[in-house]
């Protein structure tokens, strides 16, 4: 019939297509060839352009392409005057254009285009940030674009107030964004930092713990508004972590200084232990022993050879240097690196076995440093809010997770309980985490532990039946004498058990420990009971050699005792035990 | 041998001569009117004057309505007719008593052009006269009368500072400039996973018409307009909301999105009213006004599980052109009907305007149309008859910038919604905004609206006032004209109560709600029912896959993209509803294909637009 319309079959449109992607390849294949042979023959001219224009227009990833245009730009560079120069790298920006409407996520497109405008003799800055933002607006986590939008910002001097303003209006569309989170929180330091204490200058001698001044702060204005933002971002949808990560980080994480943060020695051993605030290299870090004015040659090392760096480092000093009990002596442990020291005196008479010198225990410092910058004035006001959202969403992980950080933050012992509670619903409602939420709570156990040890004054380290699955923080026990880690799910007994240098008696029956690589070098060790453990082999009992004080040792419940020979064996291992239970 | 006549064709009518024309029958249309979509169209304001003169016209002549009428539709007996060429021989007249039943079905249908048949009486005057008054005040005219449903009034945004303060806006500007404005007669928008976007996308339609999303949703809350927070990033953004109440409404909005999956949550209240479920879930009483006006759009009565499926819909449509579940097609929704005319015109479809049917020609026997008579007296065969119910309309049909609903001021209102459109929506000149008014009527739509109106707009008393005094008035945008009528929303009326011949198939007019799926799953049906083996509306091919005579291969194009074929075709999918604004060069892409497509041209006919 007249007018009416013929459409192709569906056959016939896909033979047309098949034949049109057949040529294509074919065009594409050897005009590929052609540039490579140009490119090796160091041919840098026009056609050049033009080949790999055209294979890069429909495969811009083609990263040997992008490198021979560059060749070619440069060279063409030093023929032209500048004003065409400026011309052909603008033209290079409208061709690169096209090539990120095909692959906006192209690394050589990205790469080629922050090369072009270093090449350009007048880049327009702003043009490339209309550029940015339209890619942005399509798709805000196109983080090659990020990545080239903050060289744009940088070069075009973009004030941060102008990017801060950015970042609100992406959040608005979508915070869902992890990028403009975290860009935030790199402008806000810049735009509303905290105040300067005035007392700064005074406090830098000081060997205590005060908290540093933090350059990465916020003021406390703008800070409360950032935690509104949070909390809008939040109460909308609770399950969006990135609004909670940025949280985190609003609510602050104070690093400890770094610092000799105890010094021990023992005149029976010889020995001298020294805590830092934080794992070091002693040997690289110009650690220097003063013992009465003197300096001495001593070599250092770390708890267990396992570490390079720890927070614990031993020396022996020379022989017969503090034995004598009737001479007092003064010790001084020098860290260079750092200018700081720290002295130890070593008193006369029958209680002077050993002696130590450390800061009283400011354990806030140790241990909520998580989240102590912040006032507790204001962390109360965000338990209150996070505790509402609790309200509504008992259920929710993040919630549960920030409380329980808050609540250490503020005062861990008073809400010791309701904390161990969050975390029994935190391991229901997130079960594929539960480890890591079980490895948490043990932390936080040990060091609740250890605050009300220090607060008891005493030297007796109990933590039984506590359902420890880890041990952390075996540093801040180095004067522990006595330690019960009994009816834990304790696995093993980590390397840094060996910091535990005072250490006498150790109790930790009813666990799976299944390795003692920690019971090593203890110089004090008397006593270790393992009952109903999963000691399977003898090897695992290797270390406890080193520890020359053991006499006394239980290992009933324990598949080791399968093995056979394993009393004669035992006794060859380990000659100074003389108590040994099987 | 035509297989189809299709009449006084509105969107459903449309889509079904689309449909048809597509799988290769015969489509003639024929409207007797000058201009596309009946009740659906759009008009400049010249051509919205003109057709406010033509049902003046109408209406004074009152007692020449019927023979007004007689025009559209009538059954003739066949012996009867005076006309050429009727074959006479099987067909046998309708007798009487269906005779009598079409007109009772055409008292209805005389609305056609113009407002419900009780419509008239009252509201013709005042439309008449209103455009005259106003021709006189510059600025602000009164609002005179109303009728039910809706007004199309071309104001300056409520949210920003009137326009016409400065540079004022005079009524002869607003006839000079008449060409810029695009003024529907339904206010509808289109709900992005609605049936009727779904059919644009699949049938490739979209492609001859651009899209705006709708920019936000507000609602009116004792006099003040607030936004209405209905996604993720409006919840977050929102100021007026607390902490817990926005957790308590993304909560709600969350279960609603498969609310089915915890029957549990709601089956205690399914025979309640959505309201009291809404109460039940805690939800303060702003929360409570937002899902119930704004969200789901339903009334106080609404049982809560046709108010959470209303709830779901909304929901649904959200993300997927934007932050609102809204489109509205630039040039305004008479757009729509015209995209369908053109897709059936590609496929051979004939469109005839000015040219309306006289009368059927039936076979008695087998009770079926065997061809039409139209009014020159010319008869044309067809297998099936389509056509309007008679053009009882109402409609609706939005615009980009802001729906706003607001609820009743008295619990025994209607609750009103109201759309504004910007100017980048292509449907009015710079500097003003054009508003529809709608709402399900209890009385005249001046009764019904006029308190809306004062509540948000400052309109002047006496013509040619200035919005001068009181500086509350002054913070209003100003009335610069306006029109109230009503509509007859006969989307509930059943066609086979008509006892018409089997092949003729009856439409409803726009119903009165915000989206179109009722038109769309009207004209499907229909169309299966015409053509039950037929698939409904098959993506049209790319103009390359189209085969004209002594067509020899395909140019190549350019690039190596393999994909680019398919590339293209996605992207001009997503386009379809993506564009945010593009310039309007609608029709430049499709070259061959708009032959017997006229434009709709309502400005010809009002001699003052000459500008």
């Amino acid at each position: 019939q007249h007018g009416r319309l013929k459409i192709k079959s569906t056959a016939q449109q896909e033979e047309e297509k098949r034949k049109e992607r057949e040529k294509k390849l074919k065009a594409f294949v050897s005009a590929r060839d052609a540039v490579l042979k140009k490119r090796s023959a160091g041919e840098h001219d026009e056609e050049a352009l033009q080949l790999t224009q055209q294979l890069l227009s429909s495969n811009p990833d083609f990263a040997t392409l992008w490198n021979y245009r560059r060749e070619v730009l440069l060279h063409l560079e030093t023929l032209r005057e500048k004003d065409e120069v400026q011309k052909l790298y603008e033209s290079e920006l409208h061709f690169i254009e096209a090539c990120l409407k095909v692959n906006p996520k192209s690394y050589g497109c990205w790469h080629h285009r922050s090369w072009v405008n270093t090449r350009l003799p007048q880049p327009d800055w702003t043009r490339e940030l209309g550029l940015c933002d339209r890619c942005l607006s399509l798709d805000e986590r196109n983080f090659h674009c990020w990545d080239y939008r903050r060289v744009v910002v940088k070069e075009s001097g973009v004030s941060a107030e102008q990017e801060l303003q950015f970042t609100d209006r992406l959040i608005g569309s979508n915070f869902s964004n992890y990028s403009s989170w975290h860009y935030r929180s790199t402008l806000l330091p810049q735009l509303h930092p905290q105040p300067v204490p005035d007392s700064a200058p005074n406090t830098s001698p000081s060997p205590t713990t005060s908290p540093q001044f933090h350059s990465h702060r916020v003021c406390e204005e703008q800070l409360l508004k950032e935690y509104e933002l949070a909390h809008n971002a939040f109460f909308t949808d609770p399950n969006d972590q990135s609004a909670w990560f940025y949280y985190r980080w609003l609510l602050g994480r104070a690093e400890r200084e770094e610092m000799i943060s105890c010094v021990y020695v023992s005149r029976e051993g010889q020995r001298v232990s020294v805590a830092f605030s934080k794992p070091v290299h002693a040997q690289s870090e110009g650690l220097m022993l003063v013992l009465d004015g003197q300096p001495q040659q001593v070599e250092w090392r770390s708890a267990h050879p396992r570490f390079r760096h720890s927070p614990v480092w031993l020396c022996d000093l020379p022989p017969g240097s503090i034995s004598d009990i009737s001479n007092e002596h003064n010790l001084t442990i020098h860290w260079t690196e750092k200018h700081t020291h720290r002295d130890c005196a070593l008193y006369t008479g029958e209680r002077s076995a050993e002696s130590w010198c450390r800061d009283s225990a400011t354990d806030q410092e140790l241990f909520r440093s998580e989240l102590s910058v912040e006032k507790s004035s204001v962390l109360q006001a965000e338990l209150q809010s996070c505790n509402q959202l609790l309200d509504l969403e008992p259920q929710n992980k993040w919630c549960l997770l920030t409380i329980i950080l808050l609540m250490r933050a503020l005062d861990p012992l008073g809400h010791e309980k309701e904390t161990l509670a969050h975390f029994q619903t935190l391991k229901e409602v997130d079960p594929m985490r539960s480890s890591y939420y079980s490895d948490l709570c043990s932390k936080f156990l040990i060091e609740n532990t250890i605050l009300k040890m220090e607060y008891a004054e005493v030297r007796v380290f109990s933590l039984s039946n506590k359902n420890l699955t880890t041990l952390c923080h075996l540093d801040q026990l180095l004067f522990v004498t006595h330690i019960n880690l009994s009816s834990n799910q304790l696995l093993r007994l980590p390397p840094q058990f060996a910091m535990l240098q005072c250490l006498e008696v150790l109790e930790a029956d009813d666990n799976a420990i299944e390795s003692l690589e920690g019971l090593y070098h203890l110089p004090k060790l008397e006593e270790v009971s393992l009952r109903n453990n999963q000691i399977c082999k003898l090897s695992d009992l290797e270390s406890l050699a080193s520890c020359t004080k053991l006499t006394r040792l239980d290992l009933r419940g324990n598949p080791v005792h399968r093995t056979a020979n394993i009393e004669s064996e035992l006794s060859q291992l380990l000659p100074l035990v003389t108590d040994l239970l099987l | 041998m035509l297989s189809f006549c299709v009449h006084f064709p509105g969107l459903t009518e449309s889509v079904i001569a689309a449909a048809c024309s597509r799988v290769g029958q015969n489509v003639l249309h024929l409207d007797r009117r000058n201009y596309y979509a009946g009740n659906w169209a759009s008009f400049t304001f010249n051509g919205l004057l003109s057709w406010i003169e033509e049902y003046k016209v109408i209406i004074l002549s009152f007692s020449l309505r019927y023979k007004f009428m007689g025009t559209y539709v009538k059954f003739i007996d066949e012996t009867k007719a005076p006309l050429t060429s009727c074959q006479p021989v099987n067909a046998e007249t309708v007798s009487e008593e269906t005779t009598g039943d079409s007109t009772e079905a055409q008292d209805t249908v005389t609305g056609d052009d113009t407002t419900a048949s009780d419509a008239k009486t009252q509201n013709e005057e005042h439309k008449v006269s209103e455009p005259k008054e106003e021709q006189h005040t510059s600025d602000i005219s009164e609002p005179s009368q109303s009728q039910e449903e809706k007004d199309p009034q071309p104001i300056s945004s409520p949210a920003d500072p009137p326009v016409d303060v400065e540079k004022k806006i005079t009524y002869q500007k607003l006839v000079k400039e008449g060409r810029r404005f695009n003024i529907d007669l339904v206010s509808k928008l289109m709900y992005s996973r609605g049936a009727l976007v779904d059919l644009l996308i699949k049938s490739n339609v979209s492609r001859y018409a651009e899209f705006k999303n709708i920019g936000r949703i507000l609602t009116c809350r004792n006099g003040k307009v607030k936004q209405v927070p209905c996604s993720r990033a409006d919840v977050f953004a929102s100021k007026q909301l607390t902490v817990v109440e926005k957790r308590m409404l993304m909560k709600f909005l969350t279960f609603c999105l498969d609310f089915e999956q915890h029957p549990e949550e709601y089956q205690d209240y399914t025979e309640e009213p959505f309201r009291e479920f809404l109460k039940n879930k805690k939800l303060t009483e702003n929360l409570q006004d937002f899902v119930l006006h704004s969200i789901a759009m339903v009334t106080q009565q609404t049982l809560t599980e046709e108010g959470l499926k209303a709830t779901q819909h909304f929901l649904r449509c959200l993300g997927r052109y934007g932050n609102t579940p809204f489109l509205f097609p630039l040039y305004g929704l008479g757009e729509i009907p015209q995209c369908f005319c053109r897709m059936c015109a590609v496929f051979g479809g004939i469109y005839c305007l000015r040219h309306s049917v006289q009368c059927l020609v039936v076979d008695k026997a087998s009770n079926k149309v065997k061809a039409v008579i139209d009014t020159r007296g010319q008869k044309i065969s067809c297998s099936h008859f389509v056509v309007e119910d008679s053009y009882i309309r109402d409609e609706q049909r939005q615009s980009t910038i802001s729906l706003v609903t607001i609820p009743p001021l008295e619990s025994s209102a209607p609750a009103v919604r109201m759309v504004e459109l910007c100017s980048s929506s292509m449907t009015c000149m710079p500097g003003t905004y054009l508003v529809h008014f709608t709402c399900s009527s209890s009385g005249t739509a001046q009764e019904d609206l006029a308190p809306v109106v004062s509540e948000l707009f400052h309109v002047s008393t006496i013509p040619g006032e200035e919005p001068s005094e009181g500086a509350e008035e002054r913070s209003k945008p100003a009335v610069l004209w306006v029109m109230y009528f009503n509509m007859r929303d006969t989307s509930a009326l059943d066609s086979s109560s008509y006892s018409l011949p089997s092949n003729v198939h009856v439409c409803t007019g726009p119903d009165g709600s915000l989206g179109s799926d009722c038109s769309i799953k009207l004209a499907e049906s229909v169309f299966h029912h015409i053509l039950p083996d037929e698939e409904f509306c098959p993506p049209a091919p790319n103009p390359e896959d189209i085969i004209y005579d002594g067509d020899g291969p395909q140019a190549e194009g350019p690039g190596f993209d393999e994909s680019a074929n398919t590339e293209a075709d996605k992207s001009q999918a997503e386009e379809e509803g993506a564009t945010h604004e593009k310039s309007p060069s609608t029709e430049s892409s499709d070259p061959a294909e708009m032959d017997s497509v006229t434009q709709q041209a309502p400005s010809d006919t009002t001699p003052s637009s000459e500008e």
